[in-house]
This record gives structure tokens, C-alpha cells and sequence, in this order.
């Protein structure tokens, strides 16, 4: 299995929903918790495993705006677990999703700045490396009904601007969806083969326009009254 | 909740299979389930209401998620909704009641433990007092609260005519709107067909309601390939995935609408039989300029209105069937009069060359061949990609249609068409629009959720003060028709404290919360003897003018007492109001009581289903705070409110739980509509159920009634809807819902604008004028008022402001998760506008207004119209509140543009000063503001004002600085030594 994500930025509106699901269901999750630093004071910050990140394309007025959910892309060729000196970091066999074992981190940061993608995070009150786990406590639940067992942020996500499943299966969502829309690799030239795929803003739709050439109205008098019965 | 867990081994499990995905063997049972419960309630981390499915662990919340079943977010939830746990377990939340410590200042926070035998003695006294006494003064508004059928209906028992909710400061406008024309409205009144629809506008949403449907909605569309056009001069949020983003100047959406009106018109594109039979276009108006009665209705004896029949060549009752009338004409009645169809003066106005868009474009700053190719792709969409659903349904006259015709245009409009002081005429003009492409309530369009569509309008009005120790005859707000239903005396003043069906703001429908404590302190129109708010920050982000409002808050008279001698502050959270209350009284959380939200009020349904819902608590309550609807009725039988009270004076109810089950409107109608009946076989109506809570909490807290294929679209004109809807209590005659593309009911405002009416008619030279000139009969757009007398040179910007979606509604940005994502804000301007005046990117400048000035930090981009800058609203706090450390981010970089909106129109005229509202609505104009921006002097930085910290409140814990939330020890998973050895690192290394 090749397990991974599809985000769709056609509709994404940036409204965090996904980053806080992830933060809310692995804060009490296989490596929790996710250590907040100055909740309540100056420059709060913890560990988040997805973040929104907003872009603006092109200048006024034809700007866009884009926003783009970033997480770990669970890379085929992963240099996180390349650089690993302890093999805490690893691609499950299974399933391939990256994962840190806890007890095997020495919070050393090699993987965080090997990863092009920023998806690591060092929860410094813990000494370790946390990540997105693809919601691995989750999705192989079987106390849970058969439907919720996918990434928090996938069930959360309010435009379905993201999509779980394998990519190793042709006919799963993520297969079709990547297929049909031709889904990309972020930064793929980096050749660390990355899982995960984001689907581009569709084409802008046209919309013909009516123009009434028979009837052309100047004044009310142009108009004549119709026999339609109320 | 704060320690963290020692992590522990995994145990193994046995291999098991899921849909699609193996489940791998050798993983550890990640929880335990046994120590786990699900339930149901209903979010309430902004006002969408959806329904969440909690996991509780130990009275901790493990998990809130969305309820897949839910009509409203069908299983999806936003960030707030996820932020949930941090709310439950913020350091902001107050603990217990507490009353001001003698001797101490109202706004400096000392405070003293009270319990809640004495703070409610005290209050009970005081209230009774007053009751007997003069029961408007006691003012009660409440703010983001979803149980204003309860709030209301305990006003009008208590006596006073001074209660009302946000609404005058949030979207009255377009509630009213649509209510005074096509019956319904945007959000809670109805919804664009998302699955139908093929072209979207949305018109000025500042990331606002509603929350997750919207979201819901737009993939929807997109994914159809539907076409969704945004207008907005900010592209933030949701306009960053439209496919036309259309950067409007702030304050002319409604010049923009009636462009278009105009193009559809020029081109003779409008649905003729659609507008003929559902509106009111074929009535007869009145045309004698000058004279009594001038622009009403002309009606026959009965008080009928009158259409000009084709066939007959005769006058004929304009509401009968099968009539042939005229759209357009112009007709002599037999007294001599002129009178011509409301669609020929319609028509007449916008075929005007002002409406054109090579005109409109010079107000609105959207290029004209824009303008005209909006409209034209809307027509085209409209009238030749028509939709038909094969339906069989009876129109009101009983005649069999085959099926629903739909015109697939629809729209959705809020905060940013109505916080303007034209936003009303600016809601018109979008309805207008909607009825001329024959969209409203059919397939494709926008669809009305019942109870709506109404009547135009309902049926209740606003009550007049009753003698000391009654109720009211009614709720305290209604739907003014005429000046006779103005709450005015006799000299034609206000009688509301906030001035609410005043001539300063007739049809104020929501009152107007945001002139509550400048008129009660200045006694005008008098003052009053005790406040109560609730759930909302007027001392902060909620007044326009905050730094006035917090003096006015402590101003004392020549004796040296209050001027609004009691404020009392019923709230969860120490939010920046508690400071000045002289009794706090604690609210709990959403997940720790019991709600209602009501039919009675503004319910969660759908289009095609009639629903509401219910909140059940989910943790259990740990702190010395009650559920305020509690506290209400508590309060309603110690006070011996009628409806509260036996006969033999005894309390009625129990407490909330009781009334709601036991409590009957009218008979078989409460506030629940679901399980009633004696044993809960009845929808809708039905005598009280004994076991109703019982049944929602059974079905995940809402109750769902779906209405029949044949009662889904065309509702105003529906037979079997509006004879289900008049069972339900939803309308109170089955007679077609017309809607009002021209209304009567302001043109009577205006003939007493004119002098011109046979009742009550202003005095005030400025009254007069104001209703004259802006209750126009048709929708009109007009410059907003505090343009009207601001230098456009001297102050070049329109400043406004937007709430991130994961903040909006949610009243506590203090949220621990949520401030992550977002602690300060910036000003945000243009960048090219920005080089041009020497600005740079992250620099400090001065924001000046007519009412005052802030220092800023200013950030700049691309997707903003030149002419705007604009801010994240409420993200400024007061340091030491809402449980924030004193130098958090919020209180030292974030900031409110409040300080430079004056709650009165900054026209520096004389007379009496009036407030900065819609003139028709009270709607509080905020996006009005005009200011210019200048760079800060070398050394001048930091946001300024800034206001002193607040004292902890006693008891309240320190924040942490760590905070490590988690419901159980954490089941790590590992990586056997033999995976490290025998396999290489990486796939490419096999």
C-alpha cells in the first residue's frame, strides 16, 4: 500500500479546519501531546502537523490568492529518514507512511532540515520529532465505524479539498482523482518522490453571455403588455 | 488536562481487515474505547450551528468532530468548531459570580466572591423594583445569543420595551431586506440551490456567515463546474477560489445591483411571467406628486390592491387568479386619478442613464463592459440553461403544474452590503435582481429554509409600553408597517432607550444594541436603572468609539453616582466588559448545558427540511457557573412573570428543561418542533411530550422533518407548503406570499417624511428629511451617510474590516489553538497604491479619522481595492483579559479600528446627534468609516491607544506557560530493531 493525501487547491479556502482537526485529534494521539509554548502569553507556539500557508499570485486586480495546506508528503524517497542516524524516522513497509519512533529520536533536527517540505516539527519539551502520522491511530481502528477511519483532517475538511487513501490502487478516490485532474508532486525536481498530491485551481469557467437583439428597450413605452394570467 | 502522560508500550492486536485498507498486523491498541463515551449536542463556536459527535475520556474531551447525519455540516467541522477542547479548558473562563468590591471604581476589576443565593436576592430585589416601578428601565440586550425567543419572550414578561439582540450591529439589513420584499433572506432565511445552482454571486461576505455550509457549497459548485463570481473589495477566504473576483469600491454593491438591473432591463431579459404572478409589479400606484397619499397603493373598498385588467379593460382585486393584468401602463381611475404599475415606475427608474454601467462604473469602480457582461452572463445562465423538475404541485389557486421551472443564478450576500448606512436599499436591490431572473425559491436559485418564506411582512409589531407589572402585548420587536407603528409618544420620541422605531431609525428590527449605554448614560431619551448584557463585549469590540464608550461606562452625575447606576454582565469568558460590570454572573460553556435552538426563533433548517436542535451537556459543569437560560427562568418565577407562575403563585416550571418541554406558544407550538405529542408521534404541532429531550438526545440532538418533493420550491405560491406552513405555526394565512419589489410600507414613511401622511409625521427638520430621502418605494443606492459629509479628498480610504474564518463568531480569540494561527493583526492596503505614497511594507502608520486616530503597523498586498485598507476585527484585546498573559500579542500588537467609528454620524452639525446607522434600519454603519493614512514619524512606533491591565479575577488560575493536552497516556508505536537491519532506509535503497 501507498498511503497518502490528494488536497485539492480549487477549493481550499484556507480555513484552517485540517490544521486544527490534526492538532486536536494527535494531541491526545500515539505522539501526543503536541506541546504548546506560550498559550496564553507572547508569540505562542507548539507543535502542528499541518499548516496553511497563503500566497498571492500576479498583481492588482488580477491577483490570486492561494492558500495551501502543507503536511508531511510521506516521499517514496524520504531524505528525513535518509538522514536519520538512528532510525527513529522510517517509511513503514506496510503502507508507507513516514513515521518517528518516539523512543528512537535523539531530537538531533537532521530530518527537519532535510525535509524541503517543513513537516517536522521538534516538540523541544519532549526532545523529539513529531509529524503527521496520516492519522495511523485512526485509520487502522477498528473501534471506530468503518467510515471515520481516515486522517482527522481529511474527515474535517468543510470544502473536501482533501482526499485519503492508496495510491497504490487504481481504483481508489486518491488514484482517480490524481488521474483525472493530474494531480502534482510538490517540488518534484527535488526527486524525494513525494506521496502526496495537490491538484491545481481548475480552469476559469466562461459563461456565454445573452444579448437580446430582437428587443432592445430605450424607454417603458417600448415594452407591450402580455396576456398572462396571474 | 495539563500533565502529560507517560508515554507507555504497545500491546498487540490482532490483524483485521477495513474497506480498501489492510489493516497491517502488529499495531497496538492505540485507546481504549471502554473508557471512552460518544455524544451529541450542538457546536456553538460561532453562530452556524452545526452538530458535532464529542468523545469524552474522564470528563476530558478526547475528540469533537462533526455529526455525519447533521443537515448543517453533514459530518465536516471549521477550525473553531475543532478548537472546541480549548475553549472547554481555557484560563479566561469565569468561575463563579462576582460582584464589584465596594468602594472600588467600576472598570478597574475588583472584585469579590459572591454566591449565588445572594447575587440572585439582589438582583431579584432590585428587578422587582423596577418591575413595579417603571419597567423600561431595565434594559436587557444580548449578543451572540441563539435563544432570543427565550430572551425576547422574557422581556415582554418581565414589561420592558428595552430589550434586543446583536442584530442591529451585526446584519440586520439584510434580514430586514429580505423580509420587506421577498419574504426570506440570506444565511438562516435561505440558501443558494448549491446542488443546482449554476452561477454564484456572492456579494460582500467578510469571511462571515454562515461557516461550514458555504464551504460545503462552493466545492459543490465547483465541482458541477458552476460559475462563482465574488465581489468584495478584499480577496481573502472564499473569494480566493472564485473564478471572477470582483474588487468593488466599499459601500456601492447596491449602485452595482441596479446596473445590472438596468442592463437585464435595456435587453428586455427578465423573467415576465415569474415577476407578473408572484410580485406585487402589476399593483397600481398612485401618481399625484405633492398630494396625500402620492406613490400607495391604489386599492378598491376593501382595501384591496387594484391591477389594471387587459382583458376586462377594467380595474380588477390585483390578488385574485386567473386575472390578465398589466405589467406596464399607465391608467385614469374614475376619481380622476393618474396610476400606473408598480413595474412601469420600476422600470422607469432603471432605465435611467444613471443606472448605466458607463455611470455606475464611476461610483462603484467596476469597469462598465464588466458590469454588462455580469448581467448578461446571468440572463444567459437564467433563461437558457433553464432547469425543470418534474413535479406535480398545486399553486395557491389550486391549478395542477407539471413541474418546477428553475433559473439556476443564485447568490448570497452579508456583512459587507449591510454594514453600510444604505445597506438596505442595497438588499433590496440584490432581491431585485434575484426576482427579475425568476430566482427566488426555485430549482437552481435560492432556495427559503422554513419557516421562511413569510408573509411580506410578518404579521408582528413591535409592542408599546404597558403599565408597570404587565407584560408587553407582545415581543419587544416586530415588523413596523406605518409610522402608527412607530414606538414614539406622543411628541413623536423615542420611547425605546436604544431609539429603535424612531423616526431616527423606523424600521429597526433588531434594535440597535451599539447606542445602548451612550443614550442610557446620557439620559437620552432617559435614563435608566439597570443594564444586563449578555454574551457581549460593548466595552470593547462591539461599540463603535471604545474609548468613549469605557468613560461613558464609569461617568458619574454632580451626587457622585453611576449614570447607568447597575450593570450587570452575564458571560462565560472574562471578556473586556466584565471590568464594568457591578454583577458578574458566569455563564457555562457550550458543552455543559442544555439549549434550544428554536423554531420559535431562527432554527437550523434546510430548504427541503424543516429542522432544529437541541444542546445537551457533554462534560459535566466543575466551577460555580450556570447555564444562563437557567438563571432566566429562575429569575422569571421569583419574579412571578405570568407565564412563570401558578395560580397559587408557585413556580410553573422547574427550570429551562421544563419550560421548554411544557411551554406551549400557542396550542401544540413550543419551542421544539420535534417528538411532540404525548407519546412524540407528532411533527411539528402537538400537545407537550413529557420525554421530548429525551427523544433528541436519542437522535444526535436535531429533529428533521422533510418536506415532500412537492412542497420544495415555489413555496410563496404553494398550496400544499403554505397550508403544512400554517399548521406549523410558520405563516398565519395561507394566502400567496407577494413579494414587494415595490413597498408601500416605505413610501408611508416617506409621505411623512413629505408631510404628506395622514398619521404620526416627524418634527424634526432632519427626521424629515432623512425619511423623505432615503424610504425610497424602490430599491435606490445613495452615497453612505458619513460620506456624505466627509471630504473624499481629505479622507481618501474606506476602512473595514473582516474576521478570519477560523475566528468568525467565535467571541474568544484567546482560543490557545486559535491564536496560534492568528494573534496580531495589520492594517492591510494596496501595494501599489502604498509605493505610490511612499509607504513601505510592515511600517508603522497613523490611521486618522473624523473621530479619532490609531497607530498601526501596515502590511501590504495585492488582492485589495485601492481606495480600501482593512484589518482582522477583534483581534485587539485588553491586556490582562480573556485569560491573556499582559504582553500577549493580542494586547500589545493587535489593535480595533473601533476607535475611529463614531457611534454618532461625525457630521459636526448641530441639533441633537444621530446615530451612525442605517436610516431606515438602526443597522450600525461601520463599514462606512473614511480615513486617511500617513506614515509615522521616525521613533514613532507601537499600536497607540493602548489601555491598561486589568486585574486577575479572584480565583482565576495563571496561565501556564506549557500547556501539554492530552486524555490519555500516549501508545507510541516502534520500529522493530530488525526493520532498522534488514531493510534499507528508503525504497530506492531496496
Amino acid at each position: 500500500m501507498k498511503l497518502g493525501l490528494v488536497i485539492d487547491l480549487d477549493t481550499c479556502v484556507g480555513c484552517n479546519a485540517c490544521a486544527v482537526a490534526c492538532k486536536q485529534w494527535n494531541t491526545s494521539g500515539t505522539t501526543g501531546p503536541l506541546t504548546d509554548f506560550e498559550p496564553y502569553g507572547k508569540d505562542p507556539t507548539g507543535v502542528w502537523f499541518n499548516r496553511i500557508r497563503n500566497y498571492e499570485v500576479g498583481d492588482y486586480p488580477n491577483s490570486k490568492t492561494v492558500h495551501f495546506p502543507m503536511s508531511c508528503m510521506h516521499c517514496d524517497d524520504a531524505a528525513c529518514v535518509t538522514v536519520c542516524p538512528t532510525g527513529a524516522s522510517y517509511k513503514r513497509e506496510e503502507d508507507g507512511i513516514v513515521l518517528v519512533d518516539q523512543d528512537k529520536c535523539m531530537g538531533c533536527n537532521y530530518c527537519a532540515w532535510a525535509c524541503p517540505y517543513g513537516a517536522r516539527e521538534l516538540d523541544r519539551e519532549d526532545g523529539v520529532m513529531k509529524k503527521c502520522t496520516l492519522c495511523v491511530d485512526r485509520i487502522y481502528d477498528e473501534n471506530l465505524p468503518e467510515d471515520e477511519r481516515k486522517p482527522a483532517c481529511v474527515m474535517t475538511c468543510p470544502s473536501h479539498a482533501r482526499y485519503f487513501g492508496d495510491f497504490d490502487d487504481p481504483n481508489s478516490e486518491v488514484s482517480i482523482i490524481s488521474r483525472e485532474r493530474n494531480g502534482e508532486q510538490l517540488m518534484p525536481e527535488l526527486g524525494y518522490e513525494p506521496v502526496n498530491k495537490y491538484l491545481r485551481p481548475r480552469e476559469k469557467k466562461n459563461v456565454d453571455t445573452y444579448v437580446n437583439e430582437t428587443n432592445s428597450i430605450k424607454a417603458v413605452k417600448d415594452w407591450v403588455n402580455r396576456l398572462v394570467a396571474r | 488536562m495539563d500533565q502529560a502522560f507517560k508515554r507507555k508500550s504497545y500491546s498487540l492486536k490482532s490483524s483485521i481487515t477495513t474497506k480498501g485498507i489492510s489493516v497491517p498486523e502488529n499495531l497496538p491498541q492505540f485507546e481504549d474505547h471502554s473508557k471512552q463515551e460518544t455524544k451529541f449536542t450542538t457546536c456553538y463556536m460561532c453562530a452556524c450551528r452545526c452538530g458535532i459527535k464529542v468523545t469524552v475520556e474522564d470528563n476530558l474531551v478526547r475528540f469533537i468532530q462533526g455529526n455525519k447525519n447533521h443537515p448543517i455540516n453533514k459530518g465536516v467541522l471549521c477550525a473553531k468548531g475543532n478548537a472546541g477542547i480549548m475553549k472547554q479548558n481555557s484560563p479566561g473562563k469565569l468561575i463563579q459570580p462576582l460582584m464589584r468590591k465596594k468602594g472600588s471604581e467600576r472598570g478597574e476589576g475588583d472584585f469579590e466572591p459572591v454566591s449565588w443565593d445572594a447575587a440572585l436576592d439582589y438582583l431579584t430585589k432590585r428587578l422587582d423594583n423596577i418591575r413595579k416601578t417603571d419597567p423600561k428601565k431595565l434594559a436587557f440586550f444580548t449578543g451572540r445569543d441563539q435563544m432570543q425567543a427565550l430572551t425576547g419572550f422574557w422581556a415582554q414578561q418581565f414589561g420592558t420595551i428595552n430589550w434586543a439582540a446583536h442584530g442591529g450591529f451585526c446584519s440586520v439589513n439584510m434580514a430586514a431586506a429580505g423580509l420587506y420584499t421577498t419574504g426570506q433572506s440570506f444565511w438562516e432565511f435561505g440558501d443558494p440551490d448549491w446542488d443546482r445552482t449554476k452561477y454564484f454571486l456572492m456579494w460582500g461576505v467578510a469571511e462571515d456567515h454562515s461557516s461550514n455550509p458555504i464551504k460545503i457549497g462552493l466545492e459543490k459548485l465547483k465541482r458541477r463546474g458552476a460559475k462563482f463570481v465574488s465581489i468584495n473589495p478584499v480577496r481573502t477566504g472564499y473569494q480566493a477560489i472564485a473564478d471572477e473576483w470582483i474588487p468593488i469600491k466599499p459601500g456601492t454593491d447596491g449602485m452595482l445591483a441596479l446596473s445590472m438591473v438596468h442592463v437585464l432591463l435595456k435587453n428586455d431579459l427578465f423573467d415576465y411571467e415569474y415577476v407578473l404572478q408572484y410580485t406585487n409589479a402589476t399593483q397600481l400606484v398612485v401618481h399625484t406628486p405633492q398630494e396625500m397619499g402620492d406613490g400607495l397603493i391604489y386599492r378598491n373598498e376593501e382595501g384591496q390592491p387594484l391591477a389594471w385588467d387587459l382583458e376586462k379593460e377594467a380595474f380588477v382585486d390585483a390578488t385574485l387568479a386567473e386575472i390578465k393584468p398589466a405589467l406596464f401602463g399607465e391608467y385614469q381611475t374614475p376619481e380622476g386619478k393618474t396610476v400606473k404599475t408598480s413595474f412601469t415606475l420600476l422600470a422607469e427608474r432603471y432605465l435611467g442613464d444613471e443606472y448605466a454601467p458607463e455611470n455606475a462604473t464611476k461610483i462603484c469602480g467596476v469597469p462598465a463592459d464588466m458590469i454588462e457582461r455580469l448581467a448578461l452572463e446571468m440572463a444567459h445562465v437564467a433563461f437558457e440553461e433553464s432547469i425543470e423538475i418534474k413535479t406535480e404541485w398545486t399553486d395557491w389557486a389550486g391549478r395542477k403544474h407539471d413541474s418546477f421551472i428553475g433559473r439556476p443564478v443564485s447568490m448570497h450576500a452579508m456583512r459587507g452590503v449591510s454594514a453600510h448606512s444604505n445597506g438596505f436599499q442595497a438588499c433590496r436591490a440584490i432581491h431585485l435582481l434575484q426576482v427579475l431572473l425568476g430566482s427566488v425559491d426555485v430549482p437552481g436559485g435560492h432556495l427559503a429554509k422554513p419557516p421562511y418564506p413569510k408573509h411580506v411582512c410578518p404579521p408582528i409589531k413591535p409592542a408599546k409600553p404597558k403599565a408597570p407589572g404587565e407584560p408587553l402585548d407582545g415581543p419587544p420587536l416586530g415588523f413596523p408597517t406605518c409610522p402608527e407603528d412607530l414606538v414614539i409618544d406622543d411628541d413623536g420620541n423615542p420611547l425605546r432607550i436604544d431609539k429603535a422605531y424612531s423616526w431616527e431609525a423606523p424600521i429597526a428590527n433588531h434594535g440597535l444594541m451599539h447606542m445602548v449605554i451612550t443614550n442610557a448614560v446620557n439620559g437620552d431619551p432617559y435614563p435608566i436603572d439597570t443594564l444586563i448584557f449578555f454574551m457581549a463585549n460593548m466595552s470593547w469590540n462591539s461599540s463603535m468609539n471604545t474609548g468613549k464608550i469605557r468613560d461613558l461606562l464609569r461617568e458619574k452625575d454632580d451626587k457622585g453616582e453611576y449614570k447607568l447606576p447597575f450593570l450587570v454582565v452575564a458571560d462565560a469568558f472574562h471578556s473586556e466588559m466584565v471590568a464594568f460590570a457591578d454583577l458578574v454572573l458566569p455563564d457555562t460553556t457550550y458543552l455543559e448545558r442544555f439549549d434550544t435552538i428554536s423554531m420559535l426563533d431562527r432554527p437550523i433548517s434546510e430548504p427541503d427540511g424543516v429542522c432544529d436542535a437541541i444542546r445537551a451537556p457533554v462534560v459535566e459543569i466543575t466551577s460555580d457557573v450556570r447555564p444562563w437560560q437557567e438563571v432566566m427562568v429562575e429569575l422569571a418565577s421569583r419574579l412571578k412573570f405570568p407565564a412563570f407562575t401558578n395560580e397559587d403563585g408557585s413556580a410553573k416550571y422547574k427550570g429551562y428543561k421544563d419550560f421548554i418541554v411544557n411551554y406551549e406558544k400557542t396550542p401544540g407550538i413550543g419551542f421544539l418542533a420535534g417528538w411532540r405529542g404525548k407519546d412524540g408521534e407528532k411533527s411539528l404541532r402537538g400537545e407537550p411530550n413529557p420525554k421530548q429531550w429525551e427523544k433528541y438526545v436519542e437522535n444526535e440532538c436535531f429533529f428533521e422533518y422533510k418536506l415532500a418533493k412537492h412542497e420544495r420550491f415555489y413555496r410563496f405560491a404553494n398550496k400544499d407548503y403554505l397550508e403544512f406552513a400554517k399548521n406549523a405555526g410558520f405563516v398565519a394565512s395561507t394566502k400567496p406570499i407577494t413579494m414587494e419589489l415595490y413597498s408601500e410600507t416605505l413610501q408611508k414613511f416617506r409621505l411623512a417624511g413629505l408631510g404628506l401622511y395622514g398619521g404620526p409625521q416627524p418634527k424634526d427638520e432632519r427626521d424629515q428629511y432623512r425619511t423623505a430621502r432615503f424610504f425610497d418605494p424602490l430599491p435606490e443606492f445613495y452615497i453612505p451617510l458619513e460620506q456624505r459629509c466627509t471630504s473624499i479628498e481629505e479622507y481618501p480610504f474606506h476602512a473595514i474590516t473582516q474576521r478570519p474564518m477560523m475566528m468568525y463568531h467565535s467571541w474568544d480569540s484567546q482560543n490557545a489553538w486559535l491564536r496560534q494561527i492568528l494573534a496580531q493583526n495589520y492594517m492591510y492596503m494596496n501595494r501599489q497604491k502604498a509605493i505610490e505614497m511612499g509607504i513601505e511594507d510592515l511600517s508603522w502608520i497613523w490611521i486618522e479619522s473624523k473621530t479619532g486616530r490609531i497607530r498601526v503597523q501596515v502590511k501590504l498586498m495585492e488582492g485589495v481595492e485601492t481606495s480600501t485598507i482593512w484589518t482582522w476585527n477583534a483581534i485587539g484585546k485588553q491586556r490582562g483579559t480573556w485569560g491573556l498573559d499582559a504582553d500577549a500579542n493580542e494586547s500589545n500588537q493587535g489593535f480595533l479600528l473601533n476607535h475611529l467609528i463614531n457611534e454618532h454620524l461625525p457630521c459636526g452639525d448641530t441639533g441633537r446627534p444621530i446615530t451612525n446607522s442605517d436610516p431606515i434600519t438602526g443597522q450600525a454603519a461601520w463599514y462606512d468609516l473614511q480615513v486617511k493614512i500617513y506614515p509615522a514619524k521616525k521613533g514613532e512606533v507601537g499600536v497607540w491607544p493602548s489601555f491598561e491591565t486589568i486585574k486577575p479575577l479572584p480565583g482565576s488560575e495563571r496561565s501556564k506557560e506549557k500547556l501539554r493536552y492530552q486524555t490519555h497516556e500516549a501508545v507510541g508505536l516502534n520500529r522493530s530493531l530488525k526493520d532498522i537491519l534488514t531493510r534499507g532506509d528508503t525504497k530506492r535503497d531496496k
